[in-house]
């Protein structure tokens, strides 16, 4: 672009929507996420448990291929069990993808004061955590439900028309449990990373809530012999939710309401915390 | 009701009256009280600015900053109302924030982006279209010297770049209101002269008015043409000085050889008020007078003036007399 003026001249054009603005903020996050190699490494990664789960649905409908291994065509089922594992293997990734990129959405900004300059624009705080968390929100959606209703649709174009009919809340519970997750670790890792303002510090303390969590809640529910220290365990928590989604049967300490409550309680906590955080100044009473 | 362009701000002051004051003011404050806690930062503020250029000044923890945050949203008042360019804080206060191009006191950056790329993401967030603010942002980096440094990351600015790229994110939008909070904080002499040449070319251009925030009174007097001064969250003073100046230049001080009353009189029968002490006069110049006239007297009465001056009170004797108020 060729620059040639030196004066200051005022904007008198059109301003864009004041709706789309969140959606700088994940064109600029998102851009500057995808500059790490690493990361667009680890993103294409999470791709394969989907193409993996792609051609084991194929070979559950490809009679030709069973018969070659002598196998009958029931053998392999692809059913509510078939799409939990699938998405128990991508929530992990997801939480990998989140620990890895979460972590400097937020905390770069805070870190280096530079709230003041989004918040005395016409630019609201709820804007700027829409369009931090979109960019996480759009990321673990793409290696979740996406690719999951995927797998769903083509599920159901070999299996027909009744099995779809039958098994449509599958795609239901796809959506569903993604949804808790994606938000659950989104607001986990702005919350934190706003906390602590660092990164690293941040991503860390991920991996802590998550697993310290776990080891917390089992201890509390071996020392006291009580079923409580479950509500400490999020992993915990977030699976009785999705096996009740799945309608899978599973021996669970909690009810799936509780664990409701617990995930909603949670996330509260984190808005909470993002709320007190996220502001132009932090005033010291 | 005030005549508003279409982004709702306003028109210039040229505009607004026929006598050059505008008819809506920059700022106006209604006991506007601001409280962290149970302490008042502001306390009743009541002032109305409509100058070009208006400086806050006051010792560190007078409150300016919190004025500043106050009249961007960041503070919601206690008690009392603050508009700008007559839109109430509590209720427009999007709408002011589109009319305003902050520079904060602190550092502000995102250090892995470079300058173009925040510049334009600033740009883009206060409402500017992409291509616009990717055209505007170099513009401004242009406009604030930092053309050749603009595709470097903000994270290895030195300090005095990184004040003038956020100058640069303050003005890509084309604010009708600038606020610098400090803006020649940890400054060399000459990156401060730049700097202070830069607001002052900002304030002549006519597009943009200024409030600057500082404890260094130098960059006040030279930018600035009101004062509000700031005390423990109140007023102290107000002053507008321009016409500081003006009045500055209609006093003068004698000091004389061979005056008597003769050349009172004769001084006295132009209009000018005198006040004589042995061989020191006092004197207020009525209008078209000049120091010329008074040596033409002190000619034909062969009084020798052994000194003349203009009194001349500095923003420095103004703040001190407020602070000693």
């Amino acid at each position: 672009m060729a620059v040639y003026r030196r004066n200051y001249r005022p904007y008198t054009g059109a301003l864009t929507p004041a709706w789309t603005r969140f959606l700088v903020l994940f064109r600029y996050s998102r851009r500057n996420l995808f500059r790490s190699k690493l990361l667009t490494g680890f993103f294409v990664l999470c791709f394969f448990w989907p193409l993996g789960c792609l051609a084991w649905i194929y070979v559950a409908h490809s009679v030709s291929f069973l018969a070659k291994f002598g196998l009958p065509p029931q053998v392999v089922s692809i059913d509510n069990k078939f799409f939990l594992l699938f998405m128990s293997v991508q929530g992990v990734l997801a939480f990998l993808l989140t620990a890895f990129a979460g972590p400097g959405l937020v905390s770069p900004d805070l870190a280096n004061g530079a709230l003041p300059l989004y918040f005395c624009r016409p630019f609201s705080r709820a804007e700027y955590v829409l369009g931090k968390s979109s960019v996480l929100a759009i990321l673990l959606s793409q290696i979740t439900w996406i690719p999951g209703l995927v797998l769903f649709a083509i599920q159901a174009s070999f299996a027909g028309a009744a099995w779809t009919w039958d098994n449509l809340w599958i795609a239901g519970s796809l959506i569903v449990s993604s949804l808790i997750w994606i938000a659950i670790l989104s607001l986990l890792a702005m919350a934190l990373s706003a906390w602590v303002k660092w990164r690293v510090v941040a991503g860390a303390l991920l991996l802590a809530v998550m697993f310290f969590g776990a080891g917390f809640g089992e201890a509390i529910n071996g020392v006291l012999r009580i079923q409580g220290g479950h509500f400490f365990n999020l992993v915990y928590l977030v699976a009785t939710v999705w096996t009740n989604l799945f309608l899978v049967d599973g021996d669970r300490g909690i009810t799936a309401g509780q664990a409701w409550i617990a995930i909603l309680v949670y996330c509260g906590v984190c808005l909470w915390l993002l709320i007190r955080k996220v502001r132009a100044y932090e005033v010291v009473r | 009701m005030s005549t508003l362009t279409q982004a709702g701000a306003p028109v210039s002051s040229e505009q607004g009256s026929p006598t050059g004051i505008p008819a809506v003011p920059l700022i106006d404050l209604q006991g506007l009280t601001v409280r962290f806690g149970h302490r008042d930062i502001l306390s009743s503020l009541t002032a109305s600015l409509r100058g070009r250029a208006i400086g806050l000044l006051g010792p560190n923890g007078a409150g300016k900053s919190t004025l500043i945050n106050t009249l961007l949203g960041f503070h919601k008042p206690a008690a009392g109302s603050a508009r700008v360019f007559g839109h109430e804080i509590g209720r427009d206060i999007k709408l002011i924030r589109g009319l305003v191009g902050y520079m904060p006191e602190n550092d502000a950056f995102i250090s892995k982006m470079n300058a173009v790329s925040f510049v334009q993401m600033m740009g883009e967030l206060s409402g500017l279209p992409s291509s616009v603010a990717l055209e505007r942002a170099h513009e401004a980096l242009f406009y604030v010297g930092l053309a050749e440094a603009r595709y470097r990351k903000l994270g290895t600015y030195s300090l005095g770049m990184r004040q003038l790229a956020k100058l640069a994110q303050a003005i890509v939008h084309g604010p009708k209101l600038l606020i610098l909070d400090e803006p020649t904080n940890g400054l060399d002499p000459s990156a401060r002269q730049r700097m202070i040449r830069m607001i002052r070319e900002i304030r002549d251009g006519q597009e943009m008015r200024i409030v600057l925030c500082s404890h260094l009174l130098r960059d006040v007097e030279d930018t600035c043409d009101e004062v509000l001064i700031l005390k423990q969250g109140r007023i102290a003073h107000y002053s507008n000085l321009d016409e500081e100046r003006r009045a500055n230049k209609r006093f003068l001080e004698l000091e004389t050889y061979g005056a008597n009353g003769d050349f009172t009189a004769a001084i006295e029968k132009l209009g000018c008020e005198c006040a004589v002490a042995a061989n020191r006069m006092k004197m207020v110049l009525a209008d078209g007078i000049e120091a010329r006239d008074i040596f033409k007297i002190a000619a034909e009465q062969q009084v020798r003036i052994r000194r003349m001056n203009f009194r001349r009170d500095t923003l420095e004797d103004i703040f001190l007399k407020a602070m000693e108020s």
